[in-house]
């Protein structure tokens, strides 16, 4: 009775669950496995051989991987330093730092496309101390940007976060134990942060890799990732079987960086060795 | 006589305007166990972070052995600490965390495989080197911090509260532990603690301290039966803490009556603190004793009734093991040898902390 009652209260999360997302994964599935006439067929699955969608999910993978390095890189010592302030306003600096996450995510491109432009404050500034000029816009080092701005909190909270939970008497042990600052990184706040930095490149790398937005914007049509392929197939060649064998292919790639990401984070863990 | 191992030379440290310690000075003596003890700010704890390396004093210097450690780092320092928190590595295992220590100073496999071993023996947890922190309770791993620190054969073991957070049975099992351990070891403890019982169970000296002031050195009996002041006494378990004065050598007044008493020196009509513990007030008959009262309250405590008498307008807490009813009237009576006459504190640091009575 007590467990009738429970899965009826389960109800209507597999509602949810079923229609919002099993039954979509089925079709972008049906989608990708048929062609045009609707019969089976491995058409469009196989076209992903092509330069053009080849180039993009190599391309994809570049930017979500540099992109993820760099906020990787930045963010670490960040959290580092915002966590071992110790004064009121702690929460509050971080809080600045979360800001930009809440502002719309296509308006804080198109003001980096604004800023970095021929005519842009940028170039405004470096002509008027005589410094040239640089153009980076619609090129992959301004995707890159675009990318660490817009993903950077996605990195830097769980890191902070796990970094705020090791608790000072940790630390102090390893020193009174005879670790001096090297091995307490090392030794101690590495390993106790890895769970942070996972879930921070999952956040950072998987929005990267399927993005199209931002480089749509800043790359102006001249940078092509796989989610501007796939935007292609479906809003202008109505391609939607080309578009779905790309989006399958791509969730493949997904799922194989979390499993490779989730085996590190485990020997990490487990193991602690040194 | 053994050697000075520890010297505390002038210590005095404060935070903003908060002063911790003040021209504190302490000596400890290689394999002695001493405890500092002193409720909560009393600047216990300060002096054994300072000692362990995590705080330093404004101004004087710690010697280590005859050599001055003040600004030395913790990391290196021969001394280890157990944590008040255990603060065990939540992320290695048991054998890992106990090795910690050993691998930076780059001991052989064997060794401190051997190590790991011995020290889990010591702490009666032997095989439990694979298992992770999580699966132990609290005394468990209050044990593995202890085998954490002794395995580098510190010459002295700082223990912060280390029981704090263990229960009552848990507490007086550990306690025998660690004087076992200190027997076996040879090493030096400082044993930082609020609890008076734990203080005298373990002792070979115990430091009382309050507002960063040392309000006594002694062992646990001096301590107990001899406090210096009222903070001493009162802070040692419960005590009659009565105003008198000291009318001449082995005669005070207390509550109106004179009392013959076996101390001397105070000079004649001085004003004295008289203490009286609960368990040396004898009951008699009302005609026998030096005042009359009436009993206002009794509880069983397992060992004995805790009874409060009131006589003279002052309640008597009294310790007996025969039942005395409520409203009896009863003598009070105490023998010379058990009344304990302290001056007066002098400065107003001595009687900073309230006593109940």
């Amino acid at each position: 009775m007590n467990n009738l009652k429970k899965q009826l209260l389960a109800g209507p999360y597999l509602i949810w669950i079923i229609g919002f997302i099993v039954l979509p994964m089925i079709m972008i599935m049906i989608y990708a496995f048929t062609n045009a006439d609707g019969a089976f067929s491995l058409e469009y699955l196989s076209a992903i051989t092509t330069t053009t969608n080849l180039n993009a999910i190599a391309l994809s993978l570049k930017l979500g991987f540099l992109a993820t390095l760099i906020c990787l890189v930045l963010s670490y010592p960040l959290a580092m330093i915002l966590s071992s302030f110790n004064f009121k306003h702690q929460n509050f600096v971080v809080f600045i730092f979360m800001l930009p996450m809440w502002m719309n995510f296509l308006l804080r491109i198109m003001a980096w496309k604004l800023l970095l432009s021929k005519n842009g404050v940028f170039n405004s500034v470096l002509h008027t101390l005589g410094l040239g000029s640089f153009n980076i816009l619609y090129s992959p080092t301004a995707v890159i940007l675009g990318m660490v701005y817009d993903y950077l909190p996605f990195m830097l909270l769980p890191i902070y976060n796990s970094m705020v939970r090791i608790r000072k008497d940790i630390i102090e042990a390893a020193q009174d134990l005879g670790a001096n600052n090297i091995t307490v990184f090392f030794k101690i706040i590495v390993p106790l942060t890895l769970s942070g930095v996972v879930s921070g490149i999952v956040m950072v790398f998987v929005p990267a890799l399927t993005s199209f937005a931002v480089s749509d914007i800043l790359g102006g049509g001249k940078v092509l990732l796989v989610g501007n392929v796939i935007e292609q197939d479906f809003m202008q060649g109505m391609q939607w079987n080309a578009g779905s064998a790309l989006s399958f292919v791509l969730m493949i790639f997904v799922f194989i960086s979390m499993a490779l990401v989730n085996q590190f984070d485990k020997d990490g863990e487990g193991t602690a060795k040194w | 006589m053994k050697k000075d191992l520890i010297n505390f030379i002038d210590i005095s440290k404060s935070y903003g305007s908060n002063m911790i310690l003040d021209e504190f000075n302490l000596t400890v003596r290689e394999n002695e166990f001493v405890t500092l003890l002193g409720p909560s700010g009393c600047g216990k704890t300060t002096t054994l972070r300072m000692l362990g390396g995590f705080e330093t004093p404004d101004t004087g210097k710690i010697l280590f052995d005859g050599e001055d450690i003040t600004y030395l780092p913790a990391n290196e320092r021969k001394l280890n600490t157990v944590f008040q928190k255990y603060s065990l590595f939540p992320h290695m295992s048991i054998a890992d965390n106990i090795a910690f220590g050993l691998k930076i100073s780059k001991k052989s496999k064997a060794y401190i495989n051997d190590k790991i071993k011995y020290a889990l023996k010591l702490v009666n947890l032997d095989g439990y080197e694979n298992r992770s922190i999580d699966s132990l309770s609290g005394g468990q791993q209050q044990r593995i911090a202890i085998a954490r620190a002794i395995v580098n054969e510190p010459k002295v073991l700082l223990l912060d509260e280390p029981l704090g957070a263990l229960d009552l049975k848990l507490r007086q099992s550990m306690q025998y532990e660690l004087i076992r351990l200190k027997e076996e070891l040879g090493i030096t403890f400082l044993y930082v603690t609020h609890d008076q019982e734990e203080a005298l169970t373990m002792s070979d000296s115990i430091v009382v301290m309050n507002q960063g002031y040392i309000q006594q050195i002694g062992s646990p009996e001096e301590i107990y039966n001899e406090p210096e002041n009222a903070f001493v006494a009162d802070f040692i378990g419960h005590s009659n803490i009565i105003d008198g004065t000291m009318i001449k050598d082995e005669l005070v007044e207390i509550l109106g009556v004179k009392i013959p008493c076996v101390d001397r020196g105070f000079g004649e009509n001085k004003p004295v603190d008289v203490v009286i513990r609960p368990e040396d007030v004898e009951l008699v008959d009302p005609s026998e004793g030096y005042l009359e009262g009436d009993v206002v309250s009794l509880i069983f405590k397992g060992v004995h009734y805790e009874l409060e008498v009131l006589a003279n307008g002052y309640e008597w807490l009294v310790h007996t093991t025969k039942l005395v009813p409520v409203g009896t009237h009863v003598g009070i009576k105490v023998i010379p040898f058990n009344i304990q006459i302290m001056h007066k504190p002098e400065s107003s640091d001595e009687k900073a902390v309230e006593i109940d009575e």
